[in-house]
């Protein structure tokens, strides 16, 4: 990513626009917002190069807080937006903020694609799983049977995981926060921001009014240390207050172990963020709760050339092979003739 | 006329030279037969010769429906004469049909003592049962009416190949070239240019090139030789302006003006699109010239092309996406964004026949209304239609203008005769192009440093500030927003205001563009009103009534919205006012709520163009009633 020079180090304060945020009091995209700047205020990113791209829904309101440049897009369709900008100008930081709603249901196809191709845009989605800006129907991620004002009798729509969606359509960074762990929102965000390719960011996020405490389970004082688990790359799965509870590989699943006795670190799964093949990183995605800790931090981040480098390789081969383009040329392509 | 194939000695006549003023050709056969091949070089060879031409390919949307049967025949029209042509003809004067089928399918259109070229041999039982004829028509005296040559293509074309190397299949797959060296003969052509394509085309396989110019060449000699034919038929060159040429077809021409109006304004062109006929060789041209930064993306659907020109336009780049109206109606909730945002783009609609997918590979103009109003709210945007394929090109570099010198999407008409179709086009000298001057924005303009996105000049157009300007940091995007500040803002009066402001900005485009001129007298009794493709028949027809005498104008809209500011003054100097179109009055309908006119509508909706013979019927009736008498 494009950075600031060193003499002029702005903090995350001036990356905020001087527009009133109104999001609803307590909403976890405060702690979103917050981190972001932050993030762009470590890395020293310049303004005038970060682009911020939205679709419709809570999330999307994003770009207009932020002192950079901004778009704030249709229902769904930021993923498209931000190619094309990227495409255009492939030096800039293009950030999609998008939630489940528009991220999964109405844009799905658009973050597919968007995946697929590794543009190199950070996809940071929203997950509070409920649709908020519409008052409180029940999202693609919403479980089963949920109560919500469209589904009075619960929902009988089965929900998808997004991590495992985007690992599906072979993203090559894959990574899991939740709105209140701040600090490791904030390393999170920071990997995102410096990774080369599609970054895509599932980020717990709380929403107070239409499914306040959806991940009280993973939030909670309480219950917070038993129900996820942090990954670190080259590190065992170790989770729990007393951190000795573990994740074990039987066969091709995992399985909770107790640590201690016949049970050691090395038996457990170590995980690795860099594995070619995703079959671990999707393994991880499929851990829920109440079965499973659910996992949080890096799970995929590999290496593979960017769309916008192999579209503007291709456009700098065609220069050097053809040289660069003449207008007579390209109108003397095929016959011609005189008429005198 | 029935013409024999017995030996020649029995009736040797002198050759004779037939000159005719125009001619019009259609090859047919199965849609893999290869008859759009050899019908574009047919019009290349002519074009080069001199005449002009004018073509209109008609193919199945099946890639390779059943061989044999109606729904996979495949024709290729060319029109070529020694005057200016603005039509592939109404009438065909020569009709080469490769089996029964096309024959069934295209014999109606053949004029009455036209020339019938058939492959006898392709006339069996089995081929006869799927076209469904009962008896062998070249048998049954069922083709009295024409001038038959019965030629054995299959088995003439076989011997001519036999030494290729290549199995009988692939011989076999060389009989088009056998039909058109045959053609060239007959309407005195070189083989030379097809020639030279042959062996440019098929280069590396040798054995390939080799059997295609035996079939060629031996089609040629076969005319000259076999003394079946009683004449050739020659059209002299055309009397047209001075200059060097060369052929286009309008996807043709819309890619070159594209790449020309990127390259002219010195901006990196981007072209989203998702693949639809007719409109997919726009796609495939451009991602030819990379070389000039042209940057395609194809899309995951039309949606994602659409609101990957948004992003592209906001980022500076000349941003384009070229579609048909299936596409359209998907990209329509993105086009509304950038009318929002006010953003630079084209939009090219190819038209096709519609509802739903409709009729894929035919033409239609029913996509008028969805261009001009197909949006939610109040969403104006530049709308232009092309007329020839060769008009393409200007009015691609005419959109670019206005979406740059105006910051709105300019939407650009054309359709299925157009984008296919092929006329002759003179070869632009670059120095007497457009120059388009592009100015960014550097440095804030308002209070305290700063940057007021849409605070608009004189005519109402904002800045087109571009990510990456130090200082212009801004957020656009689809709610309302204040003017001049470009803040989120509910405030009924605003809103009021900025649908008022976007539609009046449209309207400020009229002040830039030329005013709607009048093929014949200035006033009268009746103006033909067209736009679109139907400018060839429409004009054709008023002329040929004109020579007839009869009172009659004609004038064409380019620009469809803002209309030329004299367009409802030129309409109020006409008692009658007819507007021919490919749907059920589109712009008859625009026509009659701007200006409060009765004008009388000419409807075909057949997925075919509009033959001249129907225009001048409807004029003769017209002015018939006029003078008191029934038609």
């Amino acid at each position: 990513m494009s950075t600031q020079s060193a003499t002029i180090q702005l903090t995350a304060k001036d990356y905020g626009s001087n527009q009133e945020v109104r999001w609803c009091p307590g909403c976890g995209d405060y702690s979103i917002l917050a981190q972001v700047k932050k993030v762009l205020a470590n890395l020293g990113a310049i303004r005038e190069n970060t682009v911020f791209v939205s679709g419709i829904g809570c999330s999307s309101r994003f770009p207009y807080y932020m002192n950079t440049y901004g778009f704030h897009s249709i229902h769904g369709r930021a993923p498209g937006v931000a190619t094309g900008i990227k495409l255009t100008r492939p030096e800039l930081d293009v950030w999609v903020m998008t939630g489940d709603g528009d991220g999964l249901s109405i844009g799905g196809n658009h973050l597919l694609h968007t995946i697929r191709r590794n543009v190199g845009i950070k996809i940071l989605l929203f997950n509070n799983r409920i649709y908020g800006l519409t008052k409180g129907q029940y999202s693609p991620t919403s479980p089963f049977g949920k109560k919500t004002k469209s589904t009075p009798m619960g929902s009988v729509d089965y929900p998808l995981h997004p991590l495992s969606v985007a690992i599906g359509a072979e993203a090559t960074f894959v990574a899991r926060a939740i709105d209140v762990n701040t600090k490791h929102l904030e390393y999170v965000l920071e990997r995102a921001a410096k990774h080369k390719g599609t970054s895509f960011v599932e980020i717990y996020q709380n929403c107070t009014i239409f499914n306040d405490l959806a991940f009280e389970y993973a939030s909670g004082k309480e219950t917070k240390d038993e129900t996820t688990v942090y990954l670190e790359h080259g590190k065992p799965l170790i989770f729990g207050k007393e951190r000795n509870k573990g994740i074990r590989l039987h066969g091709m699943d995992p399985e909770i172990v107790t640590l201690g006795g016949n049970i050691k670190e090395d038996d457990l799964l170590f995980h690795d963020e860099k594995q070619a093949e995703p079959s671990l990183a999707y393994l991880l995605s499929r851990m829920h709760y109440p079965d499973f800790p659910e996992p949080l931090g890096v799970f995929r981040c590999v290496e593979r050339p960017t769309y916008e480098e192999m579209v503007m390789g291709q456009v700098s081969d065609a220069v050097k092979t053809k040289g660069p383009g003449r207008l007579e040329d390209l109108y003397d392509d095929g016959e011609t003739w005189v008429v005198n | 006329m029935v013409v024999s194939t017995e030996p020649a000695d029995t009736r040797k006549k002198p050759l004779s030279i037939i000159e005719r003023e125009e001619l019009t050709v259609r090859f047919a056969g199965d849609s893999g037969d290869g008859m759009q091949l050899v019908g574009m070089q047919m019009t290349n060879t002519t074009a080069m010769f001199g005449n002009d031409v004018s073509t209109f390919p008609d193919y199945p949307a099946e890639i390779r429906a059943p061989a044999g049967t109606l729904a996979g025949v495949s024709g290729y029209q060319l029109n070529f004469g020694a005057h200016k042509l603005r039509t592939a003809g109404d009438r065909v004067n020569a009709l080469i049909a490769m089996n029964p089928a096309a024959l069934k399918a295209n014999i109606a259109d053949l004029e009455t003592g036209g020339i019938l070229v058939v492959n006898e041999d392709a006339f069996n039982k089995t081929n006869l049962a799927k076209a469904g004829y009962t008896e062998n028509p070249l048998e049954d005296n069922s083709l009295s009416r024409y001038q038959l040559f019965r030629v054995p293509v299959d088995k003439l074309n076989a011997e001519a190949c036999a030494e290729s190397g290549l199995t009988g299949r692939a011989t076999a797959r060389c009989k088009n070239f056998y039909a058109l060296g045959l053609c060239y003969w007959l309407f005195g052509r070189s083989i030379e240019a097809t020639e030279r394509w042959i062996k440019d085309k098929f280069g590396g396989k040798p054995a390939v090139a080799d059997a295609n110019l035996r079939a060629l060449r031996a089609g040629y000699y076969f005319g000259e030789t076999a003394e079946m034919f009683p004449a050739r038929y020659l059209v002299a060159p055309a009397k047209i302006a001075t200059g060097r040429y060369r052929k286009v077809t309008g996807n043709e021409a819309v890619a070159m003006g594209l790449v020309t109006a990127a390259l002219l304004a010195k901006k990196p062109l981007f072209y989203g699109s998702y693949p639809i006929t007719p409109a997919s060789e726009i796609l495939h041209e451009l991602s030819k010239h990379k070389n000039f930064d042209v940057r395609t993306f194809q899309a995951e659907d039309e949606i994602a092309a659409m609101t990957s020109v948004v992003g592209a336009a906001f980022a500076g780049a000349f941003a384009v996406t070229g579609t048909s109206g299936p596409g359209m109606a998907l990209k329509q909730e993105g086009i509304g964004l950038a009318i929002i945002a006010e953003l630079p783009m084209v939009i090219v609609n190819v038209q096709r026949g519609g509802p739903s997918t409709g009729l894929p590979t035919k033409t239609e103009q029913a996509d008028l209304h969805q261009a001009v109003w197909g949006r939610n709210g109040e969403a104006p945007l530049c709308v232009l239609a092309a007329a020839t394929p060769a008009d393409c090109f200007a009015i691609v570099l005419e959109a670019f203008r206005i979406a740059v010198e105006f910051m709105t999407p300019v939407i650009v008409l054309t359709d299925g005769y157009l984008a296919n179709g092929a006329e002759p086009w003179m070869i632009p000298d670059t120095a007497k192009l457009p120059k388009f001057t592009i100015k960014h924005p550097t440095e804030p303009d308002g209070e305290e440093h700063r940057f007021l996105p849409y605070k608009r000049d004189g005519r109402l157009v904002r800045q087109w500030a571009v990510p990456g300007t130090p200082g212009l940091e801004h957020r656009i995007g689809g709610l309302e927003k204040r003017d001049v500040t470009g803040e989120v803002c509910y405030d009924p009066h605003n809103h009021h205001h900025m649908i008022c402001t976007r539609r009046k900005k449209i309207d400020n485009i009229a002040e830039t563009i030329p005013p709607l001129g009048v093929l014949g007298e200035p006033s009268g009794d009746l103006l033909v009103l067209g736009w679109g493709s139907t400018y060839g028949p429409i004009t054709t027809a008023v002329e040929r009534c004109r020579a007839k005498g009869m009172s009659v104008s004609c004038a064409h809209l380019r620009y469809i919205d803002p209309m030329p500011k004299n367009t409802g003054e030129v309409l109020s100097r006409f008692r009658t006012v007819l507007i021919p179109e490919m749907n059920l009055g589109q712009l008859l309908a625009h026509i009659r709520a701007a200006f409060l006119i009765d004008a009388i509508g000419l409807s075909k909706v057949q997925g075919k163009p509009f033959m001249i013979q129907e225009i001048e019927s409807k004029i003769e009736e017209i002015l018939n009633h006029h003078n008191g008498r029934k038609s």
